[in-house]
């Protein structure tokens, strides 16, 4: 009876009060801010003339302006400077740290932030930002909230919730040679559709998550949004650990001794019951492609491009035909014969180290093919940038004809210059493929960082497993 | 924000599925630092023929005359029928302000994506879940009837169709009282301070480590 899931222990130890109808009051240990989510919060602070009450408690970083390449000529566009200037006058008046345009730690808010220490089993995680979800990888509750929530976070250190429903996907097996996080977590969004979670937290287990790497398992909690999730979360173990200790933000000392203790805990006891569980065979996953414009639309390499007219729901055939027609694709292409015009390596799903890693991997001593009109890199953070130049990857990216960017979102939704055309084809390793999500007609194509890399090489998809 | 109480509205279906936020209001408005002004722009790549730049006056742009919003009958529409999944994607509170700054009060959809529907309440957005087959059939009456009106009355959890007939909702009782009284829950939650103080003192104690201060400045950073 006194099985609790992981979520639940977390949930349970941050609860200040309920109401009757069960809306909750719970606390918020850490709060992360970017400059496009933020604006509007601290004005509402000023209107109201309230403060800050715990700055300590939030940490803020630029990421979805800043330019990538040029930085010495700072943001050009007036509007994109405005907001980030406008963050980081607001952290200055309300006493908020910031790893400002410059700081070598400044990143995407989701990769800088795990990278620092900042994100600790246990505690709950709260930003502007859908993609928040990634930081329950570290067996923290991390959820996106909107505008209005950040400034009650900022106002209150709290939210008002409704406890979510929980839900256990877990991949027995491990992923074959070839496949990675990415493939993994696309795999299941295609599964299970974009509102296949919707109104749950999502427990990511199984043996192919137990063997998965921390960036790994970033990866795979980052697009639990993509599946309707309210957050995506894997149990604390050895792995968790080991990538905690160290990190400039993590406790020290006799601190550190107590919190791995404890730390140990935020695991679901083996009774633990879930609203709903789900279960894959990790073993049987291929390198996975989107085809239309929400993310579950995917097809496995060897798949081809499906046929509307074979689907009976006429709400679901209409939106395949608008994504077929948006997306320039005829039903029956093989996914390997999509000709690609650009490479986009990078974002909160995979610009970290390992990502960049496998995608060096394939493009070593190979080069870009001539049908790429532009092939990019972008770092998730200055020190996912300065250790992949310590490894020599630039170089390697570089030589076969990629450009190597400075740290931010970039073309994973396009607010700086980095967009695609009407009508360009981009192979991504990002996480939405909406209709003009990487710029307005542009046509995305989600994939793991190697199969991006191997399409760059190629001017195609290609699967990545025979390479 | 503004109390809800009854709206009496023009419908406009929007027959779309998986309606993403970047679809309700493109990234390139999002580097608005205010609150207002977003209506112009919702729905930007559907509604206009050309691609939208923020701070662009919207009259004098080609509007796409296939797109729903521009068609005559539903001018002035305050409640959006649509399909599964609204809001989906991102979290951007922009989606809403931008619905709301258009005069939508109300979206009817058999589904609604979490922080979306969330963030609709904060912003004296009704968002009204319904089963599949009433939103179809409601698509189409909207359809078959020009001016189609429906009555949506939050304090009796109740839609009421041109014909009479009552179409009951669900809503969280909180939710229903901020949103009646157009509440702004930041005040409500301070009236707990007490509680909060409390639970910090608390969890200091318990987890000193989730506690952070110096390290900051032992890594010499400036605020
Ligand atoms: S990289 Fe993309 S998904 Fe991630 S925070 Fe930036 S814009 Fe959002």
């Amino acid at each position: 009876m006194n099985a609790k899931t992981l979520f639940a222990k977390i949930w349970d130890e941050h609860h200040i009060r309920q109401d009757a109808d069960g809306t909750t009051l719970i606390y918020i240990d850490r709060h992360l801010v970017h400059e496009v989510t933020s604006a509007q919060a601290f004005e509402g602070l000023r209107l109201n003339r309230r403060r800050v009450r715990a700055p300590e408690a939030t940490f803020a970083v630029p990421d979805h302006n800043v330019p990538t390449k040029n930085l010495a000529n700072g943001i050009l566009d007036p509007i994109s400077r405005l907001q980030v200037e406008t963050l980081e006058n607001n952290c200055r008046e309300f006493g908020i740290r910031i790893f400002g345009m410059g700081d070598p730690r400044q990143g995407v808010v989701h990769v800088m932030a795990p990278e620092q220490g900042l994100i600790l089993p246990g505690l709950t995680v709260v930003c502007g930002d859908s993609h928040t979800a990634t930081h329950g990888a570290l067996g923290a509750l991390a959820f996106g909230i909107g505008t209005s929530e950040v400034e009650h976070v900022l106002a209150t250190q709290t939210l008002t919730q409704k406890c979510p429903k929980t839900m256990r996907i877990t991949l027995n097996n491990t992923l074959g040679p070839g496949v990675t996080a990415k493939d993994m977590v696309l795999y299941l969004i295609g599964q299970i559709g974009t509102a296949g979670a919707t109104g749950h937290v999502i427990e990511f287990a199984g043996e192919a998550i137990r063997t998965l790497s921390m960036e790994g398992r970033m990866t795979v909690c980052n697009m639990a949004i993509e599946a309707g999730a309210r957050a995506g979360m894997v149990a604390v173990d050895d792995h968790t650990i080991d990538y905690l200790a160290n990190r400039p933000f993590a406790p020290r000392g006799k601190d550190w001794v107590d919190a791995v203790i404890q730390w140990r805990h935020y695991v679901s006891d083996p009774d633990a019951v879930f609203d709903r569980e789900i279960k894959f065979d990790a073993a049987a996953i291929e390198p996975q492609i989107s085809w239309g414009t929400s993310p579950e639309m995917m097809a496995p390499i060897s798949g081809q491009v499906p046929d509307p007219r074979l689907v009976d729901d006429p709400v679901r055939r209409q939106s395949m035909e608008k994504a077929l027609a948006y997306m320039g694709l005829k039903p029956g292409t093989p996914m390997t014969e999509i000709p690609i015009d650009k490479i986009f390596i990078g974002s909160c799903t995979n610009g970290r180290i390992e990502d960049l890693r496998a995608a060096a991997q394939v493009v070593k001593d190979r080069q870009v093919a001539d049908t790429i009109k532009l092939a990019m890199v972008v770092p998730g953070s200055g020190l996912v940038k300065r250790q992949a130049e310590e490894e020599g990857l630039d170089q390697i990216f570089i030589q076969a004809g990629f450009e190597w960017r400075e740290p931010g979102c970039s073309m994973c939704l396009a607010m700086n210059d980095d967009v695609l055309l009407a009508g360009e084809r981009c192979a991504s390793t990002s996480n939405r493929n909406f209709e003009g999500r990487q710029g307005a007609g542009g046509r995305t194509h989600l994939a793991s960082p190697a199969t991006v890399a191997a399409a760059a090489i190629h001017g195609h998809f290609i699967d990545v497993r025979g390479l | 924000m503004e109390p809800f109480k009854v709206i009496n509205a023009i419908v406009a279906p929007l027959d779309r599925a998986n309606v993403d936020t970047d679809a309700i209001i493109p990234k390139q408005f999002l580097k608005s630092i205010q609150r207002a002004g977003f209506g112009p722009n919702l729905f930007d790549e559907w509604r206009y023929l050309d691609r939208g730049e923020p701070g662009q006056p919207s009259s004098g742009r080609p509007i796409n005359p296939d797109f729903v919003l521009n068609q005559p009958r539903f001018q002035g529409a305050r409640i959006l029928l649509t399909r599964d999944n609204f809001g989906c994607g991102s979290s951007r509170e922009h989606a809403p302000w931008a619905l709301l700054d258009y005069g939508f009060r109300v979206i009817i959809a058999p589904s609604f994506a979490d922080i979306f529907f969330n963030n609709c309440f904060k912003n004296g957005i009704l968002p009204v879940v319904l089963d599949g087959k009433t939103v179809a059939e409601l698509f189409q009456e909207t359809l078959a009837t020009p001016g189609y009106r429906l009555t949506v009355d939050l304090e009796a959890m109740r839609i009421t169709t041109p014909d009479g007939r009552s179409l009951e909702f669900q809503v969280d009782p909180f939710r229903k009282h901020c949103l009646l009284h157009g509440l702004d829950d930041i005040g409500l939650t301070l009236e707990h301070e007490e509680a909060i103080s409390q639970y910090e003192m608390k969890r200091r104690r318990e987890k000193p480590w989730v506690f952070i201060p110096e390290a900051g400045d032992r890594l010499g950073f400036n605020v």
